[in-house]
C-alpha cells in the first residue's frame, strides 16, 4: 500500500494518472470508518488531498458560489456562508460532531455518496454543478446526474472532484433533517427548500428517502404556481397539497434507522413546515 | 445548576467534603493511560475470531492457513485451553472458546497471537469454520418449551414470590404489559489489557475490569493453573456500568501469553465489543395492581421475563432483584410475582447500572400514574400514601431496619421549583441541530417516578472486601483490589484515611490480585460501604496498634490517647508527639471487611436476602413533536437517600451521570436485534445522550438519613439514579403525548403512530 500526500492539484491529478483506481481520502470521516470495519482491505493506493490548496475554501463569483471540494462543513457552519447558503450552512451543522465537522469535506460527501450525505438535497435543490478534472481535462456534471445510485457516483477513474457550483441565496432557504438524536445522528430523512424569488420557483431536495437525492418536480410546481409572490403568502390548501405530493415523491426503505412509513410522512411534515417558514400562511 | 456548593477545602479533603479525581484532568486532556494504552517492546497483538451465525455446529477449524502466514505466533481453539473450558460470573456455562457449537453472534472461536494487528486481521480470516447453521431461539417467551440450546437448559432461573394472602382483590385493578429493550453499557474504552508470562510457569495480566479476584479465578480454573500464578492488575478503566463483571479477552490473553511466552496486547474495536461484552436484560412486563378506592394498594400481580441470551452471566441475580423490587417503594400486603429469565440465542445479558430493578421500575410506575389515573387521585399522593418506610416489609417479607425515606425523596423533588428558561432557539426544540420544529409544533409534558434497588451482594452471598492500611513516617498507603471504575474509590480511600488516621498524605496502591485479598466486585452500589468499610476498619486497627504503641513507649494511659490533625495526644495534656515521629517504626493492618449476612429466600421467594436499600425519586419535563415523534428531555430533577455524602462533587457526578443513561433508555438506546443479530453495533447507530439530548440534573435534595450499619452512614449511590430517571422521562412523555406508550425506549413511531407502518 502506497499514501500520497499531494500537496498540489497538479500533484494529485499526476498520481491518479499514474493509479487511477487509487483511493481519494480527504476528511476520512466514511473512509477511515470503512477501513476500521475492514471494507476496503485490499486497497492498494490512497491520494490524500485535504493538503491540495487549490481544493480549499470558497469563493463568490458573481451569483455563483464556487466551493472547493476540500471545503469543510466547519467552513460552511460560518456566518458569511451561512449569509449566502443558509441552507448548505444548516446542513452542516447537522453533521457529527465538531471533530468530524472539522475534518469532514464537502467533496467527501458527494465521493461517499451515501444516501444520507447531508449536503446532497440542499445540492440538489440548488441545481448544484460538480466540477471534477483529471490529469486529460475537466468536465462538468449536474448533481443529479453526478449521483448514480447508493454509494455510487459517476467519477471516472483517474478523475478528481475538484469543485461544487451553487448559486448565490435568492431567497429563503431551509434545511431539516430527522434523527431519533438531537444531535450527532445519521439523517433518517432530510428536505432542503430553496426559494428563488427572481424566478419565482420554489425548489426542493428530499434526502436519506431514495437511492439518491429526489426533486420532487410536481410538489415544485404545486408550490411555485400557487404562492402569492407579491404578498410572499400561501394558503393552507397549497401547504397541504405540497406537504401530500412531497411525501408521494418520496421513494424511502425500511431499515434499522426507521421504517419507510415514517420517512415518507416525516417528508411531509417538514415539506409542509419550511414553506411556511418561507411564506407566511395565508389566514382562512 | 445545582444548590450544591462545590468548594476546594483548605487541607487535603477529608470525609464529607468535595474531593475532586487525581484522574480527572488527566483523563480530560487526554494523558491518562487506558488499557488499550498499555505497551512492552516484545509484545505480540491479539485477536478473536468470533461466530458469524447466532446459532451453528461447528463440524470443524482448520487453523492450518492462518499458522502458515509470516508473523503469526499462534492459534489457539477450543483444544488448547488445559483446564475447565467452561467460566461463567454464577455458574460455568459459557466456553472460553467455543468447542462444538456456538450460541450466539460474536462467541468467540479461535484466537491468534501475531506480530502486529494487520498480521492478526489477515490471520483471523484465514482460519476455516464448517459451521452447520441451525435456527436460533430468539423469542424469550418460546424459550422454556423449545429443545434446549445449551445442556443447563434453557430455564436459567425463575423465582414466584408469593406474599401475604393471596385472595385478596382490589375494588380497583389496573392492569398494563411492558417492555423494556437491551440496552448497552455504552462505556468509551473498549475491552483491552496486557498478558505477560511470568518466570514461574505462570502469567500477568493487566486489565481493565470490575473484580480483578474473580476474574483471576476464573480464568486460574481455565489455564489448569493455581491462583497464585494468576497475577492480575487493574489497568486504566474507561468506564464499565456492569459490563465488566464477566470475563471477556481475560482467559484469551493469558492462553496466548503462556502459548507464545511473549507479551501479548489485545484492544476490542467498537463493534467487537458490542459483541463481546453482555447487555442489560431485554424485558416484557405484565402488572396487576389492585387498589381500595382510598388509594389503598392491596396487592400487586406480576409476570416478568427477562431475555437473557446465550449464558447465564449474572442472570440469577438480576431476576431475583427484578422479583424482589417489581412493585416499587411501596407496602403492599399482597403479592404474586413470578419472575423467570431465559436462554435464547440473542446476546447474552448480565450486570448494567440498576440490575434488573430498572427494568420493572418502568413498569410498576406505569401502573401506578394509571392506578392513579383510575382511582381520580394525584399520582404523587397515591405514591405519598403507599411509599414504603423504615419498619415496612418488602415483598419478600423482609423488614427494612435502615433508612427508607421515600416520602422525602419524593416531596423534595416535585417540591423542588423549576428553574425552566423558555427558549426560541430552534436547536433546543425537539429535532435539535435537524432544526424541524418551531415552538408551536410542541407540546410539553411532566411527570415524576421513583425507585429502588438493594446495596450489595444479597441471597447469602459471602460478600467481603479485603484492605491493608501501611502507616510510616506520617504517610499512610492503602492497598485495596478495589476497582476503580470512575465511581470515585480513589478519591474516598483518601479521605476515609485522613479521617481516621489524621494524616494528609494517603498513596494508593496499583490494585492487584498478587498484594491483597478480594475488594468483591465494583458493582451493587458496593465499593463506598464494603471498601470504604475495608479501609476504614484497617486504619482504625492501625491507630489502635500505634496508640497502643505509643502508650507503653512513653508510659501514658492508652484511654487518654487521641490522634487528632497529626498529632498523638494525651486528653491530660501532658503528653503530645507528632505522627511523623511516632512512626518511624511502620505500622500495618490487613483486614477483611463483612456486611451484615443475608439469606437465601425460600419457595415463596420469602427471606432476608438483603442488606440496605437506597431510594430516588425523578421529575422530568419533556418537549415533544407529536407530528414527528421527536422529544427532548428538557429538564430532569431529582432527590436520592444518600445516607450521608462523602463527596459531593462525586456524588453529583453520579447523579448527573445515571440520569443521562436513565434518559438515554427512555428515548433512544437500544442494542437492535433481529434473529439474533445485533444490528447497531456502533457509536454510529447505538446513539447515547448529546449534549443537546441531556438537560441540567437538578439536584433538589441529598437526602442525610444516616444508615446503621454502614461506614459513616453512607448508602451506595451509584445506581438509583440511573432506576427512576428512564420512569419519569416516559412518563413525562405519555403525560405529553397521551399515548399509553409502554415500551422503552420510546420511538418516534411510538409517537406518531402511523397507520402503515410496521416497525
Amino acid at each position: 500500500m502506497s499514501i500520497t500526500i499531494a500537496r498540489s492539484l497538479d500533484h494529485a491529478l499526476t498520481t491518479l494518472h499514474e493509479n487511477p483506481d487509487a483511493l481519494i481520502l480527504a476528511g476520512g470521516t466514511d473512509l477511515m470508518v470503512q477501513i476500521n470495519r475492514g471494507y476496503l482491505n485490499e486497497l492498494s493506493t490512497v491520494i490524500a488531498v485535504n493538503r491540495i490548496p487549490e481544493l480549499q475554501g470558497w469563493k463568490q463569483q458573481d451569483d455563483t458560489l464556487v466551493l472547493g471540494a476540500g471545503l469543510t462543513y466547519a467552513e460552511m457552519e460560518k456566518s458569511d456562508f451561512a449569509a449566502v447558503a443558509p441552507a448548505l450552512a444548516q446542513a452542516a451543522r447537522t453533521v457529527g460532531s465538531p471533530q468530524i465537522r472539522n475534518a469532514g469535506t464537502l467533496g467527501g460527501n458527494l465521493g461517499t455518496a451515501s444516501p444520507a450525505g447531508d449536503t446532497l438535497p440542499v445540492l440538489a435543490a440548488l441545481d448544484a454543478v460538480i466540477c471534477l478534472r483529471s490529469a486529460q481535462g475537466a468536465r462538468r456534471l449536474p448533481i443529479l446526474e453526478f449521483i448514480t445510485g447508493v454509494k455510487n457516483n459517476a467519477r471516472q477513474p483517474g478523475e478528481l472532484i475538484e469543485e461544487v457550483h451553487i448559486p448565490a441565496a435568492q431567497g429563503h432557504q431551509e434545511f431539516c433533517k430527522i434523527g431519533p438524536r438531537n444531535a450527532m445522528v445519521i439523517s433518517v430523512a432530510s428536505l432542503a427548500l430553496i426559494v428563488d424569488q427572481q424566478n419565482k420557483k420554489v425548489r426542493l431536495g428530499l434526502g436519506t428517502v431514495g437511492p439518491v437525492p429526489l426533486r420532487p418536480a410536481e410538489a415544485e410546481e404545486h408550490l411555485s404556481t400557487n404562492v402569492n409572490w407579491a404578498a410572499n403568502t400561501v394558503s393552507a390548501a397549497t401547504l397541504d397539497q405540497f406537504s401530500t405530493l412531497a411525501a408521494a415523491a418520496a421513494r424511502p426503505i425500511d431499515d434499522h434507522r426507521g421504517t419507510a412509513a415514517y420517512r415518507r410522512h416525516a417528508i411531509g411534515v417538514m415539506a409542509r413546515r419550511t414553506a411556511a417558514r418561507a411564506f407566511t400562511e395565508e389566514t382562512a | 445548576m445545582t444548590d450544591i456548593q462545590i468548594t476546594s477545602p483548605v487541607s487535603a479533603p477529608r470525609i464529607g467534603e468535595s474531593a475532586p479525581r487525581p484522574d480527572g484532568v488527566p483523563k480530560v486532556t487526554g494523558t491518562f493511560t487506558f488499557s488499550s494504552d498499555l505497551w512492552h517492546n516484545n509484545m505480540l497483538w491479539g485477536g478473536t475470531l468470533r461466530s458469524p451465525h447466532p446459532s451453528a455446529n461447528i463440524k470443524s477449524i482448520d487453523i492450518s492457513g492462518a499458522l502458515a502466514i509470516n508473523g503469526v505466533s499462534a492459534v489457539l481453539t477450543h483444544t488448547d485451553v488445559p483446564g475447565s473450558l467452561l467460566y461463567g460470573l454464577e455458574h460455568a456455562d459459557q466456553p472460553v472458546l467455543a468447542a462444538d457449537v456456538v450460541r450466539y453472534e460474536g462467541e468467540s472461536v479461535a484466537i491468534v497471537a501475531a506480530d502486529h494487528p494487520e498480521t492478526v486481521r489477515r490471520a483471523l480470516a484465514a482460519i476455516v469454520v464448517d459451521y452447520q447453521v441451525t435456527a436460533p431461539l430468539v423469542d424469550p417467551e418460546a424459550a422454556e418449551q423449545a429443545e434446549p440450546i445449551h445442556p443447563d437448559g434453557n430455564l436459567i432461573r425463575r423465582l414466584r414470590l408469593r406474599h401475604g394472602d393471596q385472595n385478596i382483590q382490589g375494588e380497583i385493578q389496573v392492569e398494563g404489559t411492558y417492555e423494556v429493550g437491551m440496552q448497552d453499557q455504552a462505556f468509551l474504552g473498549p475491552e483491552s489489557g496486557l498478558a505477560l508470562p511470568s518466570e514461574d510457569g505462570g502469567v500477568e495480566l493487566f486489565v481493565s475490569t470490575q473484580w480483578l479476584h474473580s476474574d483471576r479465578d476464573q480464568v486460574a480454573v481455565c489455564l489448569g493453573l493455581p491462583p497464585e500464578k494468576v497475577r492480575f492488575t487493574l489497568s486504566g478503566v474507561g468506564g464499565a456500568f456492569g459490563a465488566r463483571e464477566d470475563l471477556s479477552l481475560h482467559a484469551h490473553l493469558c492462553l496466548l501469553a503462556l502459548h507464545t511466552g511473549r507479551p501479548v496486547k489485545m484492544v476490542y474495536s467498537r463493534e467487537e465489543s458490542f459483541h463481546g461484552h453482555v447487555h442489560r436484560h431485554p424485558a416484557r412486563m405484565w402488572y396487576r395492581h389492585h387498589a381500595d378506592t382510598d388509594g389503598n394498594l392491596l396487592r400487586v400481580e406480576a409476570r416478568l421475563i427477562l431475555d437473557g441470551g446465550a449464558y447465564a452471566s449474572s442472570s440469577g441475580a438480576v431476576i431475583s432483584n427484578a422479583t424482589c423490587f417489581a412493585a416499587g417503594p411501596y407496602l403492599i400486603p399482597s403479592a404474586d410475582i413470578d419472575g423467570a429469565v431465559v436462554r435464547t440465542n440473542n446476546p447474552p445479558c448480565g450486570a448494567m447500572r440498576g440490575f434488573g430493578a430498572v427494568q420493572t421500575c418502568v413498569g410498576h410506575e406505569a401502573q401506578m400514574d394509571k392506578l392513579a389515573a383510575a382511582l381520580g387521585m394525584d399520582p404523587v399522593e397515591l405514591r405519598l400514601k403507599n411509599a414504603l418506610k423504615s419498619g415496612d416489609k418488602l415483598l419478600t417479607g423482609q423488614t427494612i431496619t435502615g433508612a427508607a425515606p421515600v416520602a422525602e425523596v419524593i416531596k423534595s423533588c416535585v417540591d423542588h421549583p423549576s428553574t425552566l428558561i423558555p427558549s426560541d432557539d430552534m436547536m433546543s426544540l425537539p429535532g435539535g441541530a435537524g432544526r424541524t420544529a418551531d415552538p408551536h409544533h410542541i407540546v410539553r409534558g411532566q411527570a415524576m417516578a421513583v425507585g429502588f434497588k438493594n446495596l450489595l451482594f444479597s441471597e447469602g452471598f459471602d460478600d467481603y472486601s479485603s484492605a491493608i492500611c501501611h502507616l510510616v513516617d506520617g504517610v499512610a498507603t492503602i492497598t485495596c483490589a478495589c476497582a476503580e471504575v470512575g465511581q470515585g474509590f480513589v478519591t474516598l480511600a483518601q479521605q476515609i484515611t485522613r479521617e481516621v488516621l489524621g494524616v494528609e498524605e494517603v498513596i494508593l496502591a496499583p490494585a492487584a490480585t498478587a498484594t491483597v485479598g478480594s475488594a468483591g466486585s465494583t458493582s451493587a452500589s458496593r465499593q463506598t460501604w464494603m471498601s470504604g468499610g475495608a479501609v476504614q476498619k484497617a486504619c482504625e486497627a492501625v491507630r489502635q496498634q500505634l496508640l497502643e504503641r505509643i502508650a507503653d513507649q512513653h508510659q501514658v494511659n492508652l484511654d487518654d490517647l487521641v490522634l487528632v490533625d497529626g498529632q498523638i495526644v494525651s486528653l491530660s495534656g501532658n503528653f503530645s508527639l507528632d505522627l511523623a515521629t511516632a512512626t518511624t517504626e511502620p505500622l500495618e493492618a490487613d483486614i477483611e471487611y463483612h456486611h451484615a449476612p443475608t439469606y437465601p429466600v425460600d419457595e415463596n421467594g420469602q427471606g432476608d436476602a438483603h442488606v440496605s436499600f437506597a431510594f430516588a425519586a425523578h421529575r422530568a419535563v419533556v418537549d415533544v413533536d407529536p407530528e414527528l415523534g421527536l422529544v427532548k428531555v428538557v429538564e430532569l430533577t431529582t432527590s436520592q437517600d444518600v445516607g450521608r455524602l462523602l463527596n459531593p462533587l462525586q456524588a453529583v457526578g453520579q447523579l448527573e451521570g445515571g440520569a443521562s443513561q436513565g434518559v438515554g433508555l427512555a428515548v433512544m438506546e437500544e442494542v437492535l436485534v433481529t434473529e439474533g443479530r445485533i444490528r447497531n453495533a456502533s457509536f454510529t447507530d447505538y446513539l447515547i445522550p448529546t449534549a443537546l439530548d441531556m438537560p441540567p440534573v437538578e439536584i433538589a435534595a441529598f437526602i442525610e438519613q444516616p444508615e446503621p450499619g454502614a461506614p459513616f452512614g453512607a448508602k451506595g449511590i451509584g445506581e438509583p439514579p440511573s432506576i427512576s430517571s428512564t420512569a419519569a422521562v416516559v412518563a413525562a412523555l405519555r403525560d405529553a403525548t397521551k399515548r399509553e406508550l409502554p415500551r422503552v425506549p420510546v420511538r418516534p413511531t411510538d409517537i406518531v403512530q402511523l397507520e402503515d407502518d410496521t416497525p
